[in-house]
């Protein structure tokens, strides 16, 4: 084919590849919650601005890069606590999407608190990953990339294992599949989603480092969810299988379409592309690609 | 057990019917010429109700069949083969344990499910998949298992919803509020408060319908079917949940609705006892299959029946969620 | 998956016991505010509440129709704002004589079809599904009046301004006289709305949220009665977007349209109440004074410190904690506590 650069179009398909990993970390944190309490929790992106924050500054503040993970990860618990002692419980049985409205508003307090607490300037962070490409077989690909790809699939094994062999995991995947029959063998719910809301903020918190090493720690960084929204769609709300699968498919499609067809409509439609990707693909498969389809009982 | 309740009920329920009766205003707005002209008063509405007891079965038309219509679920078969129909002006009862398929009748006829095989014959068409937008046009209203009421709205608007399927004015005709929309708001204002009255809903009808207690909101659901004036009225479990008393004004109404609008009923029942005096004919399902169908004295004294309801008669009340 | 359902406004709130008919209130609240409001508010009060209260109060009342009545929950509405505030600079822009009226109206009709083509998503998909799939109006809109400069007629950054407003040759560029527009407009359409939602379209619009397959099977055509939702809601919330350019800012950009005005219009139909009318004009209300109010407060108490920063993040913490209170406390809005509270008052008096 004239003009057409193969060895081009793989280094964008991998480079697209590569950040789908980032949106899929995020999107893995909305199915964590999904699953088990079925709430869209739109305050993910919030929770990842915040974890990301708090890391910082603390981090510039001469705390070492392993303690201020694990003082981080203790916030990111206690609020996982908070959130469900405070909004979840007070809501239980109530529609889904007035627990989607309510994250709406959990997001903005979330939001408005870390920039209250560590202020709105922009922080840079390094993670000691110098983001220099390298060349495999003339294919130039980010070595922070390959990193952020790591790192997420060693998450999502971590979690694989976390929830596959410990007595809580098996517990989540209970609430997951029946809440109410769960909660009749005697589980004890609150305990599981405050658990769950919990590894959610690991998610974030390792997402929000990866994306903050990336873009700079600032406001923008909790508009990641909106990245990550199109892949839920396309995946699934319920299946982190769907969710790397989803977040794969859009990094990639919207990285080739934003370099072949970007320059017919002005440039710029990475904002849009995922959402009208997501949406044809729904209306083929309405459950998107892996969520479960459901029969209505009537 | 059950079937000996029946006979201690029956002259209860029979009360309540003509006490229903009765209250119905004499004027009868219910069976005035509609204004569309689609609405056929079905000539049996004016035969006397006692006719239909004395009738013989075979001489009445089939208005409803199901010709060997099977349906499963990821591999459970719901329906095997299912072969029925029912006549018009008649009242059938389907009962049957839990899991035999009854609600999977009525959600088949109703095209909430697509049966895998077989096809429904409605009014003489031939349906694979009855469309379910069609249905109320089609003169086939139903009740649901699990009530299906619209809990925002109120009585009496719920049951103006009824009439949905009567609605030809656009918008922005309904915003202006004259001519045909006006025609049809009165209409089916006038049509509505008629059938609560019958139902004796009547001080309830601005109450939002999510505030009524149980048997209320059923009764409601059975009056947002009769507004449509349908030939046929589908009722799954239309007395589930609800006390030995309730059942029995239930039954009366349903009666009472047959012998008022000459609808032809098919009533789905957990409870054997409840319908043996109230259908002229019964079916019975179990696993999904017709084990056994004639009048209820027939049925009665099946034993296929009698070995299929024995082992249910212990735990009959733990039945209320019945899936398929 | 069902909204909260909560109709208000379709029980019927005058009791015949209870004196006042139906139409006392509002004809009250119209006639404070065509005689009274004019000879008393200043220039502050049109400008900083009661132009954004009229504009963001007629977006609430066309969410609601979609959202509280027919269960549809948009994240996109600031998107048809933009498009009816950019259509009519269009239409006043590019046809030759064409009255205001006329471009409010085509206004709203080009919000309309656009809602209509972002709508029809809704034939295949619910709740969050849908919700999410509203987020691609948001999106494109933005990204298409920003990326061809065509609609700003060739703006830097897609910057607008609002031509002179006249009808019938009456100018009505004064405070006063934009308020009077806006607030004309606003009473027709929300008497239009209260007509819409008490008619049979209204009952089928309740009906497809509580409970779509009984909505089915009744006869109520419901790809249809979707897609109108969709069709009248963007209608009115695109006319609200004209008068949040022409009347309210005189001068917008499509950033103006993002994501959080978006939110801003949902947060107003939460706090007012899901499925009322009124509910949007006191959530409306609620949203533009309490920032002016939060302001105040916070520099009084805190002095210094309270500056622009920390006021815009305490707004979203509060404005976030109300969000969550109300859906706790009041999941029917301001609406409903206004009830409870005209109904308690009688017996609270009584009492002394």
């Amino acid at each position: 084919m004239a003009g057409f650069d193969g060895l081009f179009f793989l280094e964008v398909l991998v480079g697209g590849l590569l950040s789908g990993v980032m949106y899929a970390l995020v999107a893995i944190g909305f199915v964590l919650i999904y699953k088990t309490s079925g709430v869209l929790n739109f305050a993910q992106g919030a929770m990842l601005l915040f974890a990301a924050l708090t890391f910082v500054s603390l981090t510039e503040r001469g705390i070492s890069f392993p303690l201020a993970f694990a003082i981080t990860f203790a916030i990111m618990v206690a609020l996982g606590i908070v959130i469900e002692r405070t909004v979840l419980r007070p809501l239980t049985n109530r529609p889904p999407i007035t627990l989607f409205m309510a994250t709406l508003g959990l997001s903005y307090v979330i939001e408005g608190a870390a920039q209250l607490i560590w202020g709105t300037q922009v922080h840079g962070l390094d993670l000691g990953i110098e983001d220099v490409p390298f060349d495999v077989g003339g294919v130039f690909i980010s070595q922070f990339d390959l990193f952020a790809a790591a790192v997420a699939a060693t998450l999502v094994a971590v979690l694989s294992v976390f929830f596959r062999y410990t007595r809580i995991g098996l517990g989540f995947r209970a609430v997951a599949d029946d809440p109410f029959a769960a909660l009749a063998v005697g589980l004890r719910l609150p305990f599981i989603w405050a658990t769950v809301w919990a590894a959610a903020g690991l998610v974030a918190l390792v997402a929000g480092l990866l994306w903050g090493a990336r873009v700079g720690v600032q406001f923008s960084l909790s508009l990641v969810v909106l990245k990550a929204l199109p892949v839920l769609v396309l995946g699934g709300f319920d299946s982190i299988p769907g969710a790397i699968l989803g977040g794969l498919l859009i990094g990639a499609a919207e990285k080739l379409a934003e370099v072949y067809l970007g320059e017919y409509f002005g440039g710029g439609i990475e904002s849009w592309f995922a959402y009208v990707l997501a949406l044809v693909v729904l209306l083929v498969r309405p459950a998107g690609l892996f969520g479960q389809k459901r029969v209505e009982r009537v | 057990m059950t079937l000996v309740l029946t006979g201690a009920s029956a002259g209860a329920w029979s009360a309540a019917s003509t006490a229903a009766f009765e209250t119905a205003p004499r004027g009868r707005p219910g069976l005035a010429p509609d204004a569309d002209a689609d609405a056929q008063v079905h000539p049996a509405a004016k035969r006397p109700a006692s006719l239909y007891r004395a009738a013989e079965p075979e001489t009445s038309e089939a208005v409803l069949e199901l010709v060997g219509v099977s349906l499963s679920f990821g591999g459970v078969a719901a329906l095997s083969e299912v072969d029925l129909s029912v006549r018009r002006g008649e009242i059938l009862a389907i009962i049957g344990p839990n899991g035999a398929g009854k609600s999977s009748i009525v959600n088949v006829i109703s095209g909430v499910y697509p049966p895998d095989r077989g096809h429904v014959r409605l009014k003489g068409q031939r349906y694979g998949q009855v469309p379910t937008q069609k249905l109320a046009r089609l003169g086939v209203a139903r009740t649901f298992q699990n009530l299906a009421l619209f809990p925002g709205l109120s009585v009496l608007d719920n049951v103006v919803a009824g009439r949905a399927h009567r609605a030809r004015s656009s918008f922005i005709e309904q915003l202006a509020g004259f001519g045909r929309a006006k025609r049809e708001r009165l209409d089916a204002r006038e049509r509505a408060a008629d059938v609560i009255d019958f139902l004796q809903l009547s001080p309830l009808s601005e109450r939002l319908v999510g505030t009524l207690p149980y048997g209320l909101q059923k009764r409601v659901e059975l009056a947002r079917a009769l507004v449509a004036e349908p030939d046929i009225l589908l009722l799954d479990e239309p007395m589930a949940g609800m006390t030995a008393t309730e059942k029995n004004e239930m039954a009366g109404f349903v009666t009472a609705a047959r012998d008022r609008f000459g609808t032809t009923v098919v009533l789905i029942e957990h409870d054997i006892g409840v319908v043996m005096s109230l259908s002229d004919r019964v079916a019975v399902f179990d696993h999904g299959r017709r084990i056994a169908l004639g009048t209820p004295a027939e049925v009665q004294r099946d034993q296929r029946v009698i070995d299929a309801y024995l082992g249910v008669a212990e735990d009959e009340n733990a039945g209320e969620g019945e899936e398929l | 998956m069902t909204m909260t359902a909560f109709a208000t406004d379709l029980i019927p709130d005058t009791r015949p016991s209870r004196g006042l008919p139906g139409w006392a209130l509002p004809v009250s609240v119209l006639a404070v505010a065509y005689l009274a409001v004019p000879l008393l508010a200043t220039n502050y009060l049109f400008e900083a509440i009661l132009l954004p209260f009229l504009a963001l109060s007629l977006a609430g009342v066309g969410l609601n129709i979609l959202t509280g009545y027919a269960g549809q929950v948009s994240l996109g509405s600031a998107a048809f704002m933009a498009v009816g505030a950019y259509a009519a600079y269009n239409l006043n822009l590019r046809v030759e004589g064409l009255p205001l009226i006329g471009s409010l109206v085509l206004a709203g009709l080009s919000a309309a079809v656009i809602g209509l083509a972002f709508g029809l998503p809704s034939l295949r998909l619910k709740g969050f599904y849908l919700a999410v799939s509203t987020l691609a109006a948001q999106f494109f809109v933005q990204w298409a009046l920003t990326k061809f400069s065509w609609f700003s007629n060739d703006s830097a950054s897609g910057v607008i301004d609002a031509p002179p407003l006249n009808i019938g040759g009456v100018a009505l560029d004064g405070p006063v006289g934009r308020y009077l527009f806006a607030l004309t407009v606003v009473a027709v359409l929300t008497f239009l709305s209260h007509r819409l939602v008490i008619s049979q379209t209204g009952r089928n619009f309740i009906a497809v949220r509580d409970n779509e397959t009984a909505a089915r099977i009744i006869g109520v055509p419901v790809l249809k009665t979707k897609l109108l939702a969709f069709a009248v809601s963007s209608f009115i919330i695109g006319i609200a977007g004209v008068l949040w350019a022409f009347a309210y800012l005189r001068t917008v950009e499509p950033a103006g349209f993002n994501l959080d005005r978006s939110f801003q219009i949902l947060f107003i139909v939460i706090i007012g109440g899901l499925a009322t009318i009124r509910g949007a004009f006191f959530g409306a209300a609620l949203i533009v004074v309490f920032p002016l109010v939060l302001s105040r407060f916070g520099a009084f108490v805190l002095g210094d410190v309270f500056d622009s920063g920390v006021l815009d993040m305490s707004q979203r913490i509060v404005l976030g904690a109300l969000i969550i209170l109300f859906l706790v406390l009041e999941p029917d809005g301001l609406a409903a506590l206004g009830h409870r509270i005209r109904r308690r008052l009688p017996t609270v008096l009584s009492r002394r």
